[in-house]
């Protein structure tokens, strides 16, 4: 117990926080981001993850938000672990022909007004993948799509910037 | 001890079988030797060698004029022997390998639902990679199935007969394809009574992006490009493995230098992913301290990712001839420059897991894979290794570098979460050598080669040892330059079933712990 406190200790605080962090850019998107959520979404926005064919590459990037040096809740952004409890989908990967009735259906269970983010190239455009026999490509194909996040993947900084446009529109 | 001098005894055991091997080449695919067969003999031949302790590593069919001409991998002591026989495409039956190697189940079902191959004996003949979205009747692999086809109208799968459960208090829990985290899509139907497991059946295909069929046509490089797109966690090793089939096709070798970089890149997947993965897995027994400090630490492995090849998952770094771009000295520098630091970072954590009671409690003993099931289902990687499968490409059958290196490789017995955990453990550790030695002795010259498809076609086989084990890939290219045939065979089809075997009689509180301890990667395995 002792070790792992004064890992901790020693560890510090990681997160890149807004007055006086590492990196300007990561403050700024996050203080705009807060106010924001804070402005639209009572301070609070639940997003619920949808992977409709993605490589994994985007769910590792999405993973990262979470970790202490992006720490994307201190903003006011939550996963959720049901579409019933979203704001906001933010679906990833070309639209996989097997995955396309699964997400119209999230969608459909995601209360109004619900929002839609295209993260990652394949969401956005299709991406590496396309349209074909298997894959209907970018997910405005399948949903009405209110922004799209390019990058393969986008970066965790670049998802928040995405994440941040949709607010500002 | 030499390459295939255990070849002669199973080439005797065919002969006193009278399979009959009508050609065998030990250049043609190599590293793997090639042997001919008569359909007829397909499945005695596989009968043959599971009763000769062979691992049985995949199969794939194409279709050329009016065959198809279906391959599989065995493999034993790190050597791989390729069977390939042809059938007629009008009449397209072959005994099953699954009754011998129940590893091949899926597989098999995949070529079937892909080309239309009938394999007669199959145990389980439900379709697998189809979701009823093309026609029953209709091929996606065959020349004829135009990649741009319509597919069927979108209907949730109802109809697919999974296996059922009766009698008093057995109840089920369907879950997914959308599952409540970031994570992939699939389906678990899970059988309980009261918390415990009695059944786990998957049902997978959900991200399947037709991968083989958007190859065809594309050149060496859009190949790399979609090889590093199979499982982005895995972008370094698909990508790795696709140009190595396509340098040997075109009897090509990257400069000392390339292959230096390469197992730079790979082993720096490897440690990314393996910190993910131990964090991931103490959070999913909610010890949150272990998930944020991994987490922390492979957010600097990441970002000196991008410090020195441009992208933080490292991906089309790997290019056919080489790799992109050669790292300047001071980014050689940061990167041996991170390596001391991890190791100490490690020797203070290291510990802490060891001795943390409540972790020993979730995870010792939890989600066992007996060694014999193990071996039955040919799994590899941190699965086989956490159950005594002591398979490691780089030591048994080393490729460039590794050739030069001394690799080691952990192994435990306990086939447990806890097993599972330590060969990462061990993994990180071992790769962090390779890393010290990589640099230290990383050799000058040119980074690439200048690609040159091969003159009238050709085919090859890329094998590495991927973070999840070894990743088996295909390559045919067309007299024109251009990919005929493309088959990435990730080890997430052996440690899938595996996944099912090892949650028997556990609680359903621990599957999410069972899985990550897994992890399989689902776009790798749905194509």
């Amino acid at each position: 117990m002792l070790r792992i406190l004064n890992k901790i200790w020693k560890t510090g605080l990681i997160t890149e926080d807004l007055p006086a962090g590492a990196d300007p850019v990561l403050e700024q998107v996050g203080a705009q981001l807060r106010e924001g959520i804070a402005r639209q979404f009572q301070g609070s926005l639940a997003i619920r993850q949808v992977d409709a064919g993605s490589c994994n590459g985007c769910e590792l990037e999405i993973h990262a938000l979470n970790n202490g040096y992006y720490d994307i809740e201190r903003f006011g952004v939550h996963f959720v672990a049901s579409p019933r409890h979203a704001d906001l989908l933010l679906v990833t990967g070309p639209v996989s022909v097997h995955m396309e009735s699964a997400l119209r259906r999230t969608w459909e269970a995601t209360p109004e007004p619900r929002l839609v983010v295209a993260a990652g190239d394949c969401a956005a455009c299709g991406g590496e993948f396309g349209c074909s026999y298997a894959s209907r490509g970018a997910v405005s194909n399948v949903l009405p799509v209110d922004a799209v996040i390019p990058g393969c993947p986008p970066s965790p900084l670049k998802l928040m910037q995405g994440i941040l446009q949709i607010l500002e529109t | 001890m030499s390459h295939f001098d255990w070849l002669s005894e199973l080439l005797a055991r065919y002969q006193d079988e009278h399979i009959l091997v009508r050609r065998g080449s030990a250049t043609a695919l190599a590293p793997a030797h090639l042997l001919e067969l008569d359909p007829e003999d397909w499945g005695r031949a596989a009968q043959v060698a599971a009763g000769y302790a062979c691992r049985w590593a995949g199969v794939w069919a194409e279709p050329r004029n009016e065959d198809f001409v279906i391959t599989a991998a065995l493999a034993r002591e790190g050597d791989h022997l390729l069977l390939r026989t042809r059938v007629p495409l009008s009449a397209p039956l072959l005994p099953s390998h699954t009754p011998y190697f129940p590893g091949a189940d899926r597989m098999e079902r995949h070529a079937q639902d892909m080309c239309g191959l009938v394999f007669s004996d199959h145990p389980d003949p439900r379709r697998w990679s189809r979701h009823n979205r093309w026609a029953p009747d209709s091929y996606p692999l065959r020349k004829d199935f135009a990649v741009d086809s319509a597919p069927l109208p979108a209907e949730p799968e109802t109809d697919y007969a999974y296996i059922q459960t009766q009698g008093a208090g057995a109840y089920e829990i369907p879950v997914g394809p959308v599952h409540a985290g970031i994570i992939e899509p699939g389906h678990f139907r899970f059988q309980a009574v009261g918390e415990t497991v009695l059944n786990l059946e998957q049902r997978l295909g959900y991200v399947h992006k037709g991968i083989e069929k958007i190859a065809e046509g594309r050149d060496a490089a859009g190949l790399a490009k979609l090889a590093g797109r199979i499982s982005g966690d895995s972008t370094v090793h698909h990508a790795w493995a696709a140009c190595m089939a396509m340098e040997r096709a075109a009897r090509l070798t990257p400069p000392p230098r390339a292959q230096a970089l390469r197992a730079v890149l790979a082993e720096r997947e490897r440690i990314a992913n393996h910190l993910g993965d131990i964090g991931a897995i103490c959070n999913d027994v909610a010890f949150a301290f272990a998930f944020q400090q991994f987490g922390r630490l492979r957010e600097l492995w990441l970002r000196d990712n991008a410090a020195c090849s441009g992208h933080r998952l490292l991906m089309d770094c790997v290019i056919p001839g080489g790799v992109a771009a050669d790292p300047t000295p001071e980014q050689i520098a940061r990167l041996r420059g991170a390596v001391d630091p991890l190791r100490r970072e490690l020797a203070e954590l290291y510990p802490i897991l060891d001795d943390h009671p409540s972790l020993e409690d979730r995870l010792a003993t939890t989600g066992i894979l007996a060694p014999e099931i193990a071996q039955r289902l040919g799994t590899v990687g941190y699965v086989g290794k956490a159950s005594g499968q002591d398979i490691d490409l780089r030591r048994d059958h080393p490729y460039a570098p590794y050739d030069r290196l001394h690799v080691t490789s952990p192994l435990f017995t306990t086939g447990d979460v806890e097993a599972r955990l330590k060969v990462r453990v061990q993994e990180i550790l071992d790769a962090l050598d390779l890393l010290v030695t990589l640099l230290d002795t990383l050799p000058g010259g040119p980074v690439n080669v200048p690609w040159q498809a091969p003159a009238g076609g050709g085919e090859g086989l890329g094998l590495v040892e991927g973070w999840r084990g070894e990743i088996l890939s295909y390559v045919r290219f067309g007299g024109d330059g251009r990919v005929t045939r493309f088959f990435p065979r990730d080890p997430s089809w052996f440690s899938w079933p595996a996944l099912e075997q090892l949650i028997h009689g556990n609680i359903v509180p621990d599957f999410p712990v069972c899985n990550k301890s897994v992890n399989g990667s689902y776009s790798g395995h749905d194509l």
